[in-house]
């Protein structure tokens, strides 16, 4: 409910004076024209009303920041032209609305009140208020699934069992250093001057082959060899680096006499 | 049976909500029938005037408080007034939340013709109101209820059932048709 100390609000305007409900309820009435009222005179009177006063009740300014507004919202809708039958009817339901909001106020006044009457009658009221530290609830509205529940657990311990490391006794543990493909290589040159890499690595899996390779390259890195190959998957031809390599008929000639023999 | 009060007690005591009848029951590991004379046992030791501390009965259940004669020791220890002292605003804000909850901020604005967010915020860090959902108006607003720290602090031992209705504690001008009737009456005077 709107203070007295608003409601009572003297004013002096040009067109009305009074006090200030006396003034809404003219205006509800339509006994005063609004749009001939000085709302900005009612705020100065008011605001000098405040002035002279030195408590201050934010309340009470809030109130009459409210009811003023819906005023100046009356004021604005009737001054504005050509939509006077609107107006009208649009000025009526603002002052419906005021009404309304006035009273429904009131109501949460009036319970206000109550509840401060019934602080003061009840008194001080002093509880442990820290936050629960209560286990859950057990959700008894939540059935277990239906089975036996121990079948869970063992699952569950199942899942939680890490799995055994897997058995690699199959897999046989092979060395094949560079270095003998290296020595072998040089020993295939002394011995015999040139070889294809085919001859020297009869037998021998995918692995030793990739080994034997490897040692090659390093050989030729190292500037020990030379090596050639007349066509893609052709044979590949070594010889040191020193050495003389056969060209390519030659090559193919004696690929052909060692096919023969 | 003295020794199902004294587990009744106890329960209470480490309480720091209050606790229903299945609550006590189901920790004590008994009937809600046991618990409830229990209770009434108990509520005899500790009535106001008699014991330190008091049990009594809220909404949610039963709790203990300290009596009013030990009030003012208790709010020294706590260093806070024992009766700290709601403003208006604060007041207008509980009536409304609690007659009109759940009810979101715009709303109790509306009502109030002012801002409710500082208010909301203080009544939300003392407890005594709390978030209740999401309303179903544009943006969704929170929306906002009482609490039983304040149905402790109001004594109101049924929680918001224990309000009065409006009609009897509102006067009759509150109501728009007599509040433009009562305007104008006394227009009417001053004319």
């Amino acid at each position: 409910m709107a203070s007295q100390s608003v409601l009572n609000l003297d004013l002096d305007l040009d067109l009305f004076a009074g006090p200030f409900d006396l003034l809404l309820t003219l205006v509800l009435r339509d006994d005063v024209e609004l749009s001939e009222v000085a709302v900005a005179e009612i705020c100065v009177a008011y605001v000098e009303h405040a002035g002279s006063d030195p408590s201050v009740d934010l309340e009470a300014m809030s109130e009459f920041l409210v009811l003023v507004s819906a005023l100046c919202e009356l004021k604005s809708r009737l001054l504005l032209p050509g939509e006077e039958l609107e107006d009208v009817d649009d000025a009526l339901a603002s002052a419906e609305e005021l009404a309304a909001r006035l009273a429904e106020y009131a109501r949460a006044g009036a319970a206000a009140e109550w509840l401060r009457r019934r602080r003061e009658e009840v008194g001080a009221r002093l509880f442990r208020t820290t936050p629960p530290a209560l286990r859950a609830p057990r959700p008894r509205d939540q059935p277990l699934p239906a089975g036996d529940p121990r079948g869970l657990v063992a699952a569950l311990t199942r899942l939680l069992t890490p799995p055994p490391s897997p058995d690699l006794a199959h897999l046989p543990k092979r060395l094949l250093p560079v270095r003998d493909f290296l020595d072998r290589f040089r020993r295939l040159l002394d011995e015999r001057g040139t070889f294809t890499f085919d001859d020297a690595c009869a037998g021998l899996d995918r692995m030793g082959q990739a080994v034997a390779f490897w040692a090659l390259l390093d050989l030729y890195k190292r500037g020990e060899v030379r090596m050639a190959q007349v066509d893609p998957f052709a044979p590949i031809r070594i010889a040191r680096a020193a050495g003389l390599l056969l060209d390519r008929d030659e090559a193919l000639d004696s690929e052909a006499s060692e096919a023969v023999a | 049976m003295a020794e199902l009060t004294h587990v009744v007690e106890a329960l209470l005591f480490v309480a720091s909500e209050p606790l229903t009848l299945a609550q006590l029951a189901d920790a004590a590991d008994c009937s809600t029938e046991a618990v409830e004379r229990a209770l009434d046992a108990l509520g005899e030791r500790h009535a106001d005037g008699r014991s330190g501390v008091v049990l009594e009965r809220v909404s949610s259940g039963y709790a203990l408080r300290a009596a009013d004669a030990a009030a003012m020791a208790c709010a020294r220890l706590l260093d806070r007034s024992p009766d700290r002292p709601f403003s208006q605003a604060a007041l207008e804000t509980l009536a409304i939340i609690a007659y009109a909850g759940p009810v979101s901020r715009p709303e109790i604005a509306r009502i109030r013709g002012v801002s409710a967010d500082g208010t909301v915020a203080s009544l939300s860090e003392r407890g005594l109101i709390e978030e209740s959902g999401r309303g179903d108006t544009p943006g969704a607003p929170v929306l906002y209820r009482t609490t039983s720290v304040f149905d402790r602090v109001f004594s109101l031992a049924e929680g918001r059932a224990s309000l009065p209705a409006l009609d009897q504690i509102v006067p009759g001008e509150a109501d728009p048709d007599a509040l433009r009737d009562r305007l104008q009456a006394v227009a009417a005077e001053r004319a």
